[in-house]
């Protein structure tokens, strides 16, 4: 299977929030999101790979697979899980350096930061930031290795 | 004092008849902050408009007056707290700072090494944080008073904890994130029985009781405006002359000294030997006005009416099923910090918000004592004196449609 690029998978995530026509709608797909998110082995699931900033609990876990990256994640927050099921969804099988150019307007677009995001509460900007710093860990790694 | 109209109470702020997504705002953070009266928002727009001018320094008129308003403040608060003298009266950023200036400036003459400090599991990290800190400075041990599971001091534990060498008690009136009422008076003659010092965190204290710090005989409370229906930023602590003229100041500027040359400066007297450098005027301005509001209701009357509101809250709440109210203390404030089944407070939180109704979610700056309880934090509704039985009937519809939701 092809894999989709960062700005293809954000205009499909636009294109299905689109047809919400009231946050009730959002925050219920994000529910449902949370629900399929590529769950975090419970080995990796400890303080070390905690966020912070983040109000509820969420670890992330990344891995490289032949130069592209995957993350697990988990969130004791129901709503957050979904936040993060949705960048997931967006990063994984991406190059390092593809998410580490990738500016993730759809953010923006889909009003998630509008409304979801009063900075320190809900963490999506912290969450953001982590996946870019493994990304970035993976690039320097992978460079040394050459 | 006027009689209790609610209808009326409700006129007097104006943030009240805002909307939130396009929903009546529903304003039950006043744990954090409460809304503040029209009278308090025109006393700042007058002191910018037509009196502005820097305090205890110019000789010329608009000086003299701000002075004058200024010191007005302090004297009200004096006879409201029943404080002996006004210049047992600091003024400070608010409880934070009076807190921070008690570690330093009590701390640094009286507590060394090997000596105690203690406080309660139910601190607001801002009168555990500066303890803590005071105490890896000198060596010295932070004691803690245990609560049981209704969110209760044990006294007799409390008991147990004074000795020689406990230099200080430092416990809130009221905790933040429970509600719970602590038995202040009895903390304090317990432990002036072993000559020790205490001080209340009255942050969430003033805005509900009337406090007497001479029938108390506390040694210090602390407390913020903007809790008390005043603007933010400013704040006192109350303490007892004794105690004041022992301690050492530890912000050093204008304004708090007496004579200075390069080789040596003293202090000023008290209070202003703890008020360095240029106050927040107009706060203190605003907070007099609050003051003013708050007796022309009657704090008695504002506690009697919160506590029906707490009590018709914590009923209709108890009666959707798996809804957990989290600190049952006997004497509670108008605090209410509760769980709904297993969802996380902050998935509640969101969508409580979206519909219009503000509470907090979260550990609310109390981090043990929710640790204590074994739980992720709470959804805290806290009520003032604007708010309704109507307002928290639409708390009630929330939380089922968050349960509607979630489970």
């Amino acid at each position: 299977m092809e894999v989709k690029s960062i700005q293809e998978t954000e205009e499909e995530i636009i294109n299905e929030f689109s047809y919400f026509d009231d946050w009730m709608d959002k925050y219920n797909f994000l529910i449902e999101m949370g629900k399929s998110i590529p769950s975090i082995d419970t080995q990796y699931k400890v303080e070390n790979n905690l966020i912070k900033g983040c109000q509820s609990r969420v670890w992330l876990h990344a891995t490289l697979e032949d130069g592209r990256i995957n993350f697990t994640a988990d969130s004791d927050a129901v709503i957050t899980k979904g936040i993060a099921n949705l960048l997931i969804r967006v990063m994984n099988q991406q190059t390092p350096d593809d998410i580490l150019s990738a500016e993730f307007t759809f953010v923006d677009k889909i009003g998630l930061k509008e409304h979801l995001s009063p900075t320190r509460s809900n963490g999506l900007m912290a969450m953001l930031k982590q996946m870019k710093l493994y990304a970035l860990a993976f690039k320097t790694k992978t460079e040394q290795a050459k | 004092m006027q009689e209790f109209n609610i209808h009326k109470i409700r006129e007097d702020f104006p943030i009240i008849k805002r909307e939130v997504y396009n929903k009546p705002l529903v304003y039950f953070d006043n744990a954090a902050t409460t809304q503040k009266p029209q009278t308090v928002i025109d006393a700042i727009v007058r002191y910018y408009s037509e009196d502005n001018s820097n305090i205890h320094r110019g000789v010329h008129y608009l000086s003299q007056i701000s002075t004058l308003a200024f010191e007005d403040t302090r004297k009200n608060f004096q006879e409201y707290i029943n404080a002996k003298h006004h210049y047992e009266l600091i003024f400070t950023k608010g409880t934070t700072d009076a807190i921070n200036l008690v570690a330093n400036s009590y701390g640094k003459v009286f507590v060394n090494e090997g000596d105690e400090v203690i406080i309660s599991a139910l601190e607001h990290h801002s009168n555990l944080v500066p303890w803590q800190n005071l105490c890896e400075q000198k060596k010295a041990r932070l004691r803690i008073i245990p609560v049981n599971e209704n969110g209760e001091i044990i006294f007799d534990e409390f008991v147990n904890l004074l000795n020689e060498r406990t230099k200080l008690v430092s416990v809130a009136h009221v905790s933040n994130a429970l509600g719970t009422v602590n038995p202040i008076k009895k903390i304090i003659d317990k432990a002036h029985e072993f000559n020790v010092p205490v001080l209340i965190d009255g942050a969430q204290g003033l805005a509900h009781y009337k406090i007497d710090v001479q029938e108390l005989d506390c040694d210090f409370y602390a407390f913020s405006g903007h809790k008390f229906y005043a603007p933010m930023g400013v704040g006192m602590l109350y303490g007892k002359e004794e105690w004041l003229n022992k301690m050492v100041p530890y912000q050093f500027g204008g304004e708090m000294v007496d004579q200075v040359s390069f080789e040596k400066t003293s202090y000023n007297e008290l209070p202003f030997k703890f008020e360095a450098g240029t106050p927040n005027v107009d706060a203190v301005i605003g907070m007099n006005a609050a003051l003013e509001y708050v007796k022309d209701i009657g704090v008695e009357n504002i506690a009697a009416y919160e506590s029906e509101l707490l009590s018709y809250a914590t009923g209709e709440l108890s009666k959707i099923e798996g809804v957990r109210i989290i600190g049952t203390a006997r004497e509670k404030a108008s605090v209410l910090s509760f769980l709904i089944g297993d969802i996380h407070p902050y998935d509640a939180g969101m969508i409580i918000d979206r519909l219009g109704i503000a509470v907090r979610t979260g550990h609310h700056c109390a981090q043990p004592i929710l640790d204590s309880f074994n739980i992720p934090g709470t959804v805290r509704a806290s009520f003032a004196v604007y708010n309704t039985k109507e307002e928290i009937n639409r708390l009630v519809q929330a939380v089922i449609q968050v349960k509607n939701m979630f489970e």
